[in-house]
């Protein structure tokens, strides 16, 4: 299907921020009259080579040439006039204003300074039926739906490109060459996908190149014909979708090979009594992860396993109350606990450390001692602050144990590294004394001495009884460590997998790429 | 060596700019008054400069102790202005209405139905902010606007004058050679430190300001804690309400209390508090309230002209407000003085740039003359 010429060649793209590389040496070519797939891990580099594509980031280094000519955008804007249109996960529209209007805001035909109604409804009508849409383009935009608004985003993004509008692209603008479409369709349903879908299909025979961005693999071998590999940054590779399966696609996106990952993981698990501490029934919340059952034991480390984006976080944040659900009960102890706010699964021995340290854990302006001591005191009330003796006890007790640096409880917490603001969130925690710790990536952008102490520290806890819902980008990690492995996929949880000898890093892979465990 | 640690402990300590400011701002007035410093023994009461600084400055001091915590939960309440005036417009209006208006007991009633007004106040304010999650800027702007109606409404749109020896006592009496109000000022100060210190009420604010989202997930019951601090600083306006009007003997919904909550803000300002919510210091607002205190007085002991009053003392506010900014101090002062500084001051960014605002508002003191 690929024609001789690309309409698009990016070459040897470099983009940096502060301390970061955020693209190193990045090719990318798109074909006219093709979906193509652009994928990768959150944060591999996706999003700024699309930012740094439509002009909305400048560029480091490398060219970027569009239909034979070196082109380099300083704006989304000049990006749309050269014929590169994009549509964001979020739909940036007016709900009030018509379809019609929404379509054509900012460039309404006039004549002599008047907006010319009639005609920009007639245009309208005709960009939308063109399109073999069936929409009203004088009803206001919320009167649809979150799909057909979608859409309507993309009608008017083709429409910019067209310059006059005129659907032919005839006119001021030389048409749209390339539409990007970033996760449009993460809060779409099932029908509404295939709406879109069939939407893109018609571009794409129109001479349309199309890039597209989606975490749920089903849909990029559905609508794809190409696809391209990012991680950390770099190009992995380029393959067509039909050569490539969803396990290989998944090895490349993790950057390992089934080989490489069948390490051994000789830790001896110890066994837990089967006492079930924790039950989530039809636990869910739309938009964020599918209705899920889950169990957990007494002293049990239950590890989720999963790509960025997959709904690992999201279990663990309705598990604790933290996002409020939509269905579904949790009960700790046989007893119902309120999901309104977290307090009440703290109530029940529930603690949470999330992944966002900054923004979700520490108070960086108060000291470790205070950061230590918070989650015990908002236990206690206002009224009853910790005796003076017993929270210095308490806080120099845990300093020691987890061996927090610097040893001093006066230092500011958001002067601490990040292994050890890591550790003052797990003595916050772990001075409540919890039945259930919930550790969200506990051991991300932390120095690998810091890393093993936190997974030991994991390991004695359950021994101990303590249960662990175990949460962590490295599936080694996950596998040394678990009693059961959660599998997500496309924000469901789609397998408990009993972990044992037999049980492989590459099984887990397996899991994840089909979503079917055997 | 031990010389330049202890000025290094010294300018480090959280307090020494603003009452650096304050000395600087007391010294000043010497030249234009020569006994500025002199407190003389007449009629067994202690009179001189300093007394009155304290004296006018109470109700301010007041206010701006109760604006302190809600401005550490990272809110901002504009309606105490208003709540003063509410306040005194009730209290003064019971007591005009009574027989006797030199009964105990008749004037204290009526400064319990002023001060339950203010809490009243105060309840709505928090209800706003934490139930309804409006904005608190345009939660208080309510009251704020309202208030003065509902203060004109309650003295008919009148200055109700009264006569009341008990009631003088608050604002314009003595105890013990000194001015009663600074007995209360003195009190209510102990009481905020105590609750906010010696109860985790401090450190729970202090988390909700610093870091809302972590304060949730932590499971502190962040509602409750923001309506608290609202309806103790309405307590607070009230408390200032009696004062002012009780140093006046009289009520005037629409002039009492008058701007009052942008010194107040000032005034936590300078004492260090960021804006943006976390750490406070009350001591630090207590300075502050004294440096607006002493700079309106020192306005007219130097003799600025009253149509450019404002304008001096704006001046004189920015200059404040770019000494405690460490950026400021860095570029001006070279980069070694402003690098000791700048550790402290990445703690608390924008206590003192973020605030160029007030200034231009920071209008005269109250009737207080």
């Amino acid at each position: 299907m690929a024609e001789p010429r690309p309409v698009l060649e990016m070459a040897g793209i470099v983009k940096e921020f502060p301390g970061v590389r955020a693209l190193s040496d990045v090719d990318f070519r798109l074909f006219p009259g093709e979906i193509h797939a652009l994928m990768g891990e959150n944060g591999a580099g996706k999003s700024t080579l699309i930012k740094v594509l439509t002009g909305v980031y400048s560029l480091d280094g490398g060219t970027i040439t569009l239909d034979g000519e070196s082109v380099r955008f300083a704006s989304p804007l000049q990006a749309q006039q050269a014929g590169i249109s994009t549509v964001y996960q979020e739909v940036n529209l007016c709900p009030n204003l018509s379809v019609a209007e929404n379509i054509f805001i900012g460039r309404e035909p006039t004549r002599m300074g008047r907006i010319q109604w009639k005609r920009l409804r007639q245009e309208a009508a005709r960009l939308v039926d063109r399109l073999g849409l069936d929409i009203d383009v004088t009803a206001p935009l919320s009167s649809y739906p979150l799909a057909v608004q979608q859409l309507v985003a993309i009608v008017r993004s083709l429409g910019i490109g067209d310059g006059d509008g005129d659907g032919e692209g005839a006119g001021g603008g030389p048409g749209t060459k390339v539409l990007i479409l970033d996760e449009p369709t993460s809060s779409l349903d099932r029908d509404e996908v295939l709406q879109l879908f069939a939407l893109m299909r018609r571009l794409k025979d129109e001479g349309v190149a199309i890039l597209f961005v989606s975490h749920f693999l089903d849909q990029i071998y559905e609508v794809c014909d190409r696809m391209t590999v990012l991680r950390n940054g770099t190009l992995v590779s380029e393959h067509l979708v039909s050569d490539l399966d969803q396990v290989g696609l998944v090895q490349l996106m993790l950057g390992k090979a089934m080989g490489q990952l069948e390490e051994l993981h000789e830790h001896q698990l110890h066994s837990t009594a089967g006492e079930t501490l924790l039950k989530a029934d039809g636990l869910g919340r739309t938009g964020s992860i599918a209705p899920f059952d889950l169990e957990i034991d007494k002293g049990e480390v239950i590890g989720l396993a999963g790509l960025l984006g997959s709904g690992r976080t999201e279990l663990a944040r309705l598990l604790f109350g933290a996002d409020h659900p939509d269905s579904g009960t949790v009960t700790v102890d046989g007893k119902q606990v309120s999901l309104s706010a977290p307090n009440g699964a703290i109530g029940a021995g529930v603690a949470f450390c999330s992944e966002n340290r900054k923004t979700e854990g520490l108070v960086p302006d108060l000291t470790v001692r205070e950061n230590i001591i918070l989650a015990l005191q908002a236990a206690r009330g206002w009224t009853r602050p910790v005796p003076a003796a017993q929270r210095d006890e308490l806080v120099a007790k845990y300093i020691k144990a987890l061996d927090i640096r610097p040893a001093n409880p006066e230092a500011r917490v958001g002067q601490l590294s990040g292994g050890n603001q890591q550790k003052v969130l797990l003595a916050r925690w772990l001075i409540t004394q919890p039945k259930l710790l919930i550790l969200d990536e506990p051991t991300r952008g932390i120095d690998i001495g810091a890393k093993a102490e936190i997974q030991k520290l994991v390991v004695s806890l359950s021994e101990d009884g303590m249960s662990v819902l175990y949460i962590a980008a490295e599936l080694e990690e996950v596998l040394r460590l678990s009693h059961t492995i959660g599998v997500l996929r496309d924000r469901r949880l789609v397998a408990r997998i009993t972990n044992g000898p037999e049980i492989t890093t590459s099984k887990i892979l397996e899991t994840i790429a089909s979503g079917e465990h055997q | 060596m031990t010389t330049t640690s202890r000025w290094r402990a010294l300018t480090h300590h959280q307090l020494f700019w603003p009452v650096a400011v304050l000395i600087l701002l007391l010294l000043v007035n010497v030249p234009f008054t020569p006994d500025f410093f002199s407190v003389k023994m007449t009629d067994g009461h202690l009179y001189g400069s300093l007394v009155s600084i304290v004296l006018f400055g109470s109700p301010l001091i007041l206010v701006a102790v109760g604006m302190t915590l809600v401005i550490a939960t990272g809110g901002i309440d504009l309606s105490v202005g208003a709540v003063v005036a509410i306040t005194g417009a009730l209290t003064c209006s019971y007591i005009s209405d009574q027989a006797d208006q030199g009964a105990l007991s008749g004037v204290l009633l009526a400064m319990g139905l002023g001060l339950l007004a203010a809490v009243v106040c105060g309840l709505w304010n928090g209800f706003l902010v934490a139930r309804m999650g409006i904005q608190p800027i345009i939660a208080t702007l309510i009251i704020m606007v309202a208030g003065r109606g509902v203060a004109q409404f309650i003295t008919d749109g009148q200055i109700i004058t009264i006569n009341s020896e008990p009631y003088k006592l608050i604002g314009g009496g003595y105890w013990l050679t000194l001015p009663f109000s600074i007995f209360v000022v003195a009190v209510v100060v102990a009481v905020t430190v105590a609750l906010t210190r010696r109860t985790a009420l401090g450190l729970l604010v202090e988390s909700v300001g610093g870091n809302a989202e972590a304060s949730r997930l932590v499971g502190i019951r962040s509602s409750r804690i923001k309506i608290m601090v609202y309806v103790f600083c309405a307590l607070c306006a009230g408390i200032a309400g009696l004062m002012i009007s009780s140093n006046t003997s009289a009520a005037d919904g629409n002039n009492a209390g008058l701007w009052i909550e942008l010194d107040a803000i000032l005034a936590v300002v300078i004492g260090g508090t960021s804006l943006l919510g976390g750490r406070f210091s009350i001591g630090g607002t207590v300075v502050g309230a004294l440096v607006i205190q002493t700079l309106t007085t020192t306005i007219y002991t130097i003799g600025v002209p009253t149509q450019t009053n404002l304008v001096f003392k704006a001046a004189v506010v920015i200059v404040v407000c770019l000494l405690q900014s460490p950026k400021f101090r860095a570029k001006v002062f070279g980069a070694k003085f402003g690098a000791r500084f700048g550790a402290r001051g990445s703690a608390r960014p924008a206590a003192a740039p973020a605030d160029p605002a007030p200034p231009a508002d920071a209008a005269p003191k109250m009737e207080v003359s």
